[in-house]
């Protein structure tokens, strides 16, 4: 059972992206992207390394400011249509509070225990007080698998565990949107399969989310959809066991050859 | 080399001594505190990166650094009351110098410590929907705080031997006391002698501290 059994029919997009594009300086990273996921939608983004999809996942969440384009999160539209207009540290602030995200260096705060860490966001930002944030970042502390260890530091943790509390963290927000940035590719190979299955349950769960992700049998028993990227394009789009076991475009196959070994 | 060394009659001077070191301490921790504020409104602005900002104050910043504090408190007491047309005395004027000599140094300190925060952190922080003040002031400055101790009581022990100085305008700082008792019991090389122990004193210790605080800390 996965995210596909939450499957809507596309009717009730949960994030819709129009016209997205991101230039550094003369290097057009996006170039004209549109996107819609519906509500309880699991994404899979694919590419290689500079193709875009990074780009575009710190964009969903105003990580990185696009110069043209409009992105709608579950009704909360912003709209960069008039170019780069200089936008309000607060707004940027409320539309970000609702997406969560999980970045590939897990970016704990290291000056704080892992339970602190969990609470940030709910009693600085959520400004929920400190025994209601507590007892919720227990329960999703347990819910990731590390209810005993509220109290360690960051620097204690494994590398798995430490992405387990991100999450947590990440959750602690109520997102309704969950984006991963290669949530596993900084992590022993013995230790992505723990990450993977918090990242499963959520699926699960009915959460919507984009991962960008190079674990292709994860992206294609997880994700509903696959959406493969080169240059800044959106080159291939569909069905996730479609975009991965029989890839229509040329480009996608190509890429996907390398990755013959993980996809067993 | 038969020089009769004789301690003797400092001690009739003690109150002298004293109060040069409270004026001393004093100063120190006024301009310690001062120095410290202005040099993170510095170091704030400039990280702003609003040009309007940045560029006066690296001008004031490289002015502080790169002039020797002798000359700007001589400066500040004589110079600039013809500037403004306002007598400035001689505490005050010491204490606007020490207080932007120190913020010179200071900003860079506390600038560095800021800028040496991964970027992640700042990410962590906006994707939770943090303000750029919460931001700065729960996540990125108790990190570069850690960091900045080191550097920090550097600046420190100078700032209080920068003190010595106060004395060419007359404030009664240790050293100040120090000359007038030499005066009157025409005694320089005890008197000085006894000032430099006072100084030791005070910093040994003082560092000796820091580098406990900073190894428990870490």
């Amino acid at each position: 059972m996965t995210g596909k059994a939450q499957t809507a029919n596309g009717a009730d997009p949960m994030i819709e992206v129009v016209g997205l594009k991101k230039s550094f300086g003369a290097l057009h990273v996006l170039k004209d992207i549109n996107l819609s996921v519906p509500r309880g939608h699991v994404v899979a983004m694919i590419g290689p390394s500079g193709s875009g999809k990074s780009t575009l996942l710190r964009s969903l969440n105003l990580l990185s400011l696009p110069d043209a384009g409009c992105i709608t999160i579950g009704g909360h539209r912003m709209d960069f249509s008039m170019g780069r207009v200089s936008m309000r540290d607060r707004d940027l602030a409320a539309f970000r509070a609702g997406t969560g995200m999980v970045f590939q260096n897990f970016n704990l705060f290291p000056h704080m225990s892992v339970i602190d860490n969990v609470m940030i966001g709910p009693v600085s930002v959520l400004k929920q007080d400190k025994a209601t944030a507590r007892a919720q970042a227990t329960e999703l502390l347990a819910k990731v698998g590390l209810a005993a260890r509220a109290d360690a530091r960051p620097e204690q943790l494994s590398g798995g565990q430490k992405q387990r509390v991100a999450i947590a963290r990440a959750l602690a927000m109520k997102p309704e949107v969950m984006l991963f940035d290669e949530a596993t590719s900084a992590l022993d190979p013995a230790l992505v399969g723990e990450v993977l299955a918090v990242i499963r349950q959520l699926a699960e769960q009915g959460m919507t989310m984009i991962l960008v992700t190079h674990e292709m049998a994860f992206a294609r028993d997880v994700a509903d959809t696959v959406i493969f990227m080169q240059d800044g394009f959106v080159v291939e789009t569909g069905d996730a066991r479609q975009v991965i076991n029989e890839p229509r475009e040329a480009a996608t196959r190509d890429f996907l050859s390398h990755f013959h070994g993980g996809l067993s | 080399m038969d020089y009769q060394w004789d301690f003797s009659g400092l001690w009739q001077y003690r109150g002298l001594f004293l109060q040069g070191l409270a004026y001393t301490i004093g100063f120190t921790i006024l301009t310690i505190v001062s120095g410290i504020v202005v040099g993170t409104v510095f170091a704030l602005a400039r990280l702003s990166g609003w040009k309007i900002v940045t560029i006066p104050i690296m001008v004031v910043v490289e002015l502080f650094r790169c002039t020797p504090v002798l000359v700007q408190l001589v400066w500040c007491y004589y110079a600039l009351p013809m500037l403004i047309g306002i007598e400035i005395a001689p505490a005050t004027a010491a204490f606007i110098t020490l207080t932007m000599y120190g913020a010179a140094f200071y900003a860079e300190i506390v600038r560095g410590g800021i800028v040496s925060i991964d970027a992640g952190q700042w990410d962590a922080g906006r994707a939770i929907g943090m303000r750029r003040g919460q931001l700065m002031a729960k996540i990125i400055l108790p990190q570069a705080l850690r960091r900045m101790v080191p550097p920090l009581v550097n600046q420190s022990v100078l700032q209080l031997k920068n003190t010595s100085l106060l004395s060419v305008l007359a404030v009664p700082d240790l050293l100040y006391q120090g000359q007038l008792v030499t005066s009157a019991i025409y005694r320089p090389l005890e008197t000085y002698t006894l000032i430099a122990f006072i100084y030791l004193a005070v910093l040994f210790p003082t560092t000796r501290l820091a580098h406990w605080l900073e190894g428990r800390r870490t």
